[in-house]
């Protein structure tokens, strides 16, 4: 019985092995010593047509609660902004879609220029003067900045703020003991990081990784931060949301020596953790350690402009065990997401983006506050922020669901005593009429 | 072409961003950005035009054939780019609570057992974002088992082929642990006397992809399986090459106790340019518990749960539960087999017989075998014999409307040329591409230059590597005062 992904038929089959010379299919697996077959039919259920795969799909996906169905104000991390149909156009090109890495430039042209662009795209949101080709989420870039600094430094502690988000907290603790990095945490005061806390964490450092905003939402003193770190000639490291870059300052603006981050709210849906993309941007003199692919402008034979992969003696083809990463696949498609979300905001759109998440957040904070919820830090915020609930938060995240609204994250699920705290995220996709209709529903529950 | 910034015209723009409706708000003047970032300024149209044109200088399976040894290029079903699209899928928070998240939790769960029930294994995490990570997960948890024993100081070893890919001892460095390097022998599998010998108390593991790059399957398996677990080390099984045994051995039947599988190339995630990929990993029993947390777990009530309560879990290698999207794809591709996994593997595997059959007498081929769904010939005797490289042969492949193979990898085959037809091309895709490689081979003794010149119907001809990395040009100078000749 044919199957619709398989091609060659009986015939096809006989001849072929005619023409390898062997007598049967088993033939061909003759190098494998008895013991390690299988030998009977894999225990699972029967092949699915295209249209029974649809039904049993279409049911999976009707037991998820999405942000068609739930008024969300969910973000921590992932944001629900809007992605334009330009996106999903480019990204179904399958000359994009089901390509591999552009190891042979010649047939890869499209796909190299587009990671050039992206390149650019992503040095000018940062400031930085080198990007590279993506990472695989804002939690690994930051994973993989550490071990930059580490083999720029030769130092052996990291420092990283408790305001930065806890999964990116996580993943670096989980890749230090590798690197032969200890993890150092400086605590918030007041929903911010205190400069002089860097200061005092960041000698013998080889990195100091804070988040801007971070993930209360609060805008730090960033230039103050890495400033502090600067003087202790530690890596600068700012986690930044490419969303806020056209109304917050970029950080090779004040002084970073890396600048990354998740890439998802420009230009990726949230498809319930991914793929998405991590950004990581560096200053010229780090182009060297970077991890991962990066393209570069040369010409062909007959001078003509053209891109390759290139600096490639940094990667594990070729220097292996010394190389500055193990990465080879990475999110390409996602960060050509990006790239076209970039390009069809433009300068303007971007700026317009950030002004309507930040307008609408302190709309959220102004209205929540009518009806008697505090907020949590008094400080300047861009599109999320934390409010206080008077009672434990993940009763009222469920409260509040059962009423069609999911009013954010409930910030006890990290950190010690905060259970009566919600962060909240207001993208531009929310409304003023949305907004009314979260206060009135924590006004209810929030008691 | 031009880049998208050189296209770029004040005034215009794609997007319409809806007004609030609230009062304007500002970010504090020290924290505001002074210059805006110099972002394309573009009309929607151009944007359609421009990405359109690249698409048109790219190549990917479905322009045409792609036998990129050890990538695995197959057909990628259209039916899975619909599936990512629902909104149950595409719109959903992954902090979503359980109870809104029961179909995502319960896809991740039944992807989970059908991973484990390919590969013969106990247990699987789906976080690590492709195969290298799952390497570098698979390496921490041998850590933390080790540590877990009070072997931790005792073993710092691990053994690799001269075979294996590039990401192994990348890996083993990221993860803190040493390289033993382990030879191949004179028909292509692992040497058993060196690995004997090299193979002792300090050993943590063994990272083997099987079959090996070579694409040959190790007919000493349960030998080295007896050497390594003998010494009380671990196995690790590199999941790049799965796409030749589904359904026919597993990893866990030949003595592995992990594997990293690759979803973008055996479960048909579309390689996108790059990635996105999955790189799963299943365990043995006696390492579940230190595998990445949150785990997917099904409750007693039947319900679908997250646990993050595992305290010798190595810790969290990526945001949230991993690349659901992919998840997505690949769990509906095996849905779309079932038990015919075996056929789709048997199929990959008599078509690179098939191809290496009839390409065997033009080019040298290092360890005349039968292979399994890949194997490497070698273009050594064009290069002694006319000046022919593999590079030269991979150009002119350009020009008869084929991918390249991977060249020059394995590192011990000189002139190598990597070949995996994959198991969804037609045989008249097959001889064609044959066809294709005998003709080369007679050119480079024709007439080498048609080979060293190519390609030559390429959106460009061969391009100067050594400038690229030379003085790097990585992203658009908008000062520049003139860019290179446009096209």
């Amino acid at each position: 019985m044919s199957h619709p992904f398989l091609a060659l038929t009986d015939s096809d089959k006989e001849e072929m092995l005619r023409t390898i010379g062997v007598s049967s299919m088993d033939e061909l697996f003759g190098d494998l010593p008895a013991g390690v077959r299988l030998g009977r039919e894999l225990d699972l259920e029967p092949p699915l047509s295209e249209q029974e795969l649809s039904a049993h799909m279409a049911g999976l996906a009707s037991r998820n609660v999405d942000t068609t169905r739930e008024l969300s104000f969910l973000g921590a991390g992932i944001y629900d902004h809007y992605v334009p149909a330009v996106v999903d156009t480019v990204l179904q090109r399958g000359e994009f879609l089901t390509a591999y890495t552009p190891y042979q430039p010649e047939m890869s042209q499209g796909v190299l220029q587009s990671i050039f662009e992206y390149q650019t795209a992503i040095c000018e949101l940062t400031g930085m003067d080198v990007s590279n080709a993506s990472g695989y989420d804002g939690t690994t870039v930051t994973a993989d900045a550490c071990y930059i600094a580490k083999h720029a430094t030769g130092r052996t502690k990291v420092v990283v703020t408790e305001a930065t988000n806890p999964q990116v907290r996580q993943v670096v603790k989980t890749y230090a003991p590798g690197f032969g990095l200890d993890v150092v945490e400086v605590p918030h005061r007041g929903g911010v990081t205190d400069p002089e806390a860097i200061a005092a964490a960041s000698h013998d450092a080889a990195a100091v990784i804070f988040q801007q905003p971070n993930f209360f939402g609060c805008l730090e003193p960033a230039p103050d931060l890495a400033a502090a770190a600067n003087e202790a000639e530690a890596l600068s490291i700012a986690h930044v949301d490419p969303l806020s870059l056209g109304v917050l300052e970029a950080p090779g603006r004040y002084g970073c020596a890396i600048a990354l981050g998740e890439g998802q709210a420009a230009g990726n849906l949230m498809a319930y953790g991914g793929p998405h993309y991590g950004f990581l941007a560096a200053r010229q003199e780090f182009i060297r350690r970077m991890p991962g692919r990066i393209v570069g402008e040369t010409v062909d034979v007959e001078g003509k402009r053209g891109y390759v992969l290139t600096l490639q003696t940094r990667e594990q083809h070729i220097r292996r065990e010394k190389a500055t990463s193990n990465i080879t696949t990475n999110q390409t498609l996602l960060a050509l997401g990006g790239l076209v979300y970039l390009s069809w905001l433009g300068p303007h759109g971007l700026r317009e983006v950030g002004e309507a998440c930040l307008s609408l957040a302190e709309h959220a904070k102004r209205r929540l506050q009518e009806r008697g919820l505090e907020l949590v830090f008094e400080r300047p915020t861009f599109k999320e922020f934390a409010i206080r609930v008077r009672r434990n938060a993940r009763e009222v995240v469920r409260e509040a669901r059962a009423r069609g609204v999911h009013p954010g994250y409930a910030l006890g699920r990290d950190y010690a005593g905060m259970d009566d705290v919600l962060l909240v995220a207001v993208t531009e996709k929310r409304t003023a009429e949305e907004i009314d209709r979260l206060a009135d529903v924590l006004a209810e529950v929030a008691r | 072409m031009k880049v998208i910034f050189e296209k770029s015209q004040p005034g215009r723009r794609a997007s319409v961003i809806p007004r609030p409706g609230v009062p304007a708000a500002e970010i504090p003047e020290e924290l505001r950005r002074a210059e805006p970032p110099r972002l394309p300024e573009v009309t929607e149209f151009e944007v359609i035009r421009h990405f359109t044109e690249l698409s048109t200088r790219n190549f990917g399976v479905d322009t045409g054939f792609y036998p990129l040894g050890s990538c695995t290029m197959k057909y990628n079903p259209r039916i899975n780019e619909r599936l990512v699209t629902l909104p149950g899928f595409a719109q959903m928070h992954p902090l979503q609570e359980e109870d809104g998240a029961q179909g995502a939790l319960e896809l991740e769960w039944r992807l989970q057992e059908i991973l484990e029930e390919v590969t013969g294994l106990d247990a699987v995490s789906l976080q690590p974002a492709a195969g290298s990570q799952g390497e570098l997960t698979g390496l921490m948890l041998v850590r933390a088992y080790f540590a877990d024993r009070g072997e931790s100081e005792q073993r710092r070893k691990v053994v690799i082929p001269d075979t294996a890919h590039g990401t192994n001892p990348a890996s083993v460095t990221m993860a803190g642990f040493e390289l033993t390097h382990v030879q191949t022998d004179a028909r292509g599998n692992v040497d058993v006397e060196d690995l004997r010998a090299k193979v002792d108390e300090h050993t943590a593991a063994l990272m083997l992809t099987n079959p090996s790059t070579l694409g040959l399957f190790d007919e000493n398996i349960e030998e080295i399986e007896r050497i390594f677990h003998g010494a009380g080390a671990l196995m690790y099984y590199d999941g790049a090459n799965l796409n030749a045994v589904c359904g026919i051995s597993r990893p866990g039947d030949m003595g592995f106790d992990i594997v990293h599988i690759n979803l973008h190339k055996t479960f048909s995630q579309p390689h996108g340019g790059g990635g996105p990929g999955g790189g799963p990993i299943a365990v043995r029993a006696m390492l579940e518990p230190f595998l990445p947390t949150p785990t997917v777990v099904r409750r007693d009530d039947g319900s679908f749960g997250l646990d993050h309560g595992r305290p010798k879990s190595i810790g969290k290698v990526r945001g949230y539960t991993g690349p659901f999207g992919v998840f997505v794809r690949s769990y509906a591709y095996m849905r779309s087999y079932g038990p015919r996994l075996r056929e789709m593997s048997e199929a990959a595997v008599l078509n690179a017989n098939y191809v290496l059959a009839r390409l065997k007498e033009a080019y040298d081929l290092p360890f005349d075998r039968l292979c399994m769904h890949e194997f490497v010939l070698s273009a050594r005797s064009l290069k002694r014999d006319h000046g022919a490289t593999a590079t030269d042969v991979a150009k002119r492949l350009m020009d008869y409307g084929f991918h390249p193979p991977t060249v020059y990898f394995p590192l011990i085959v000189p002139e190598a040329l990597m070949i995996e037809p994959t198991e969804t091309e037609t045989k008249e895709t097959l001889d064609a591409f044959c066809d294709a490689m005998l003709a080369i081979a007679r050119e480079a003794a024709q007439d080498v230059a048609v080979l060293k010149e190519a390609p030559h119907h390429r959106p460009v001809r061969r391009l100067d590597e050594v400038r690229a990395a030379k003085n790097p040009v990585v992203k658009y100078e908008f000062e520049a005062a003139k860019a290179p000749q446009e096209v």
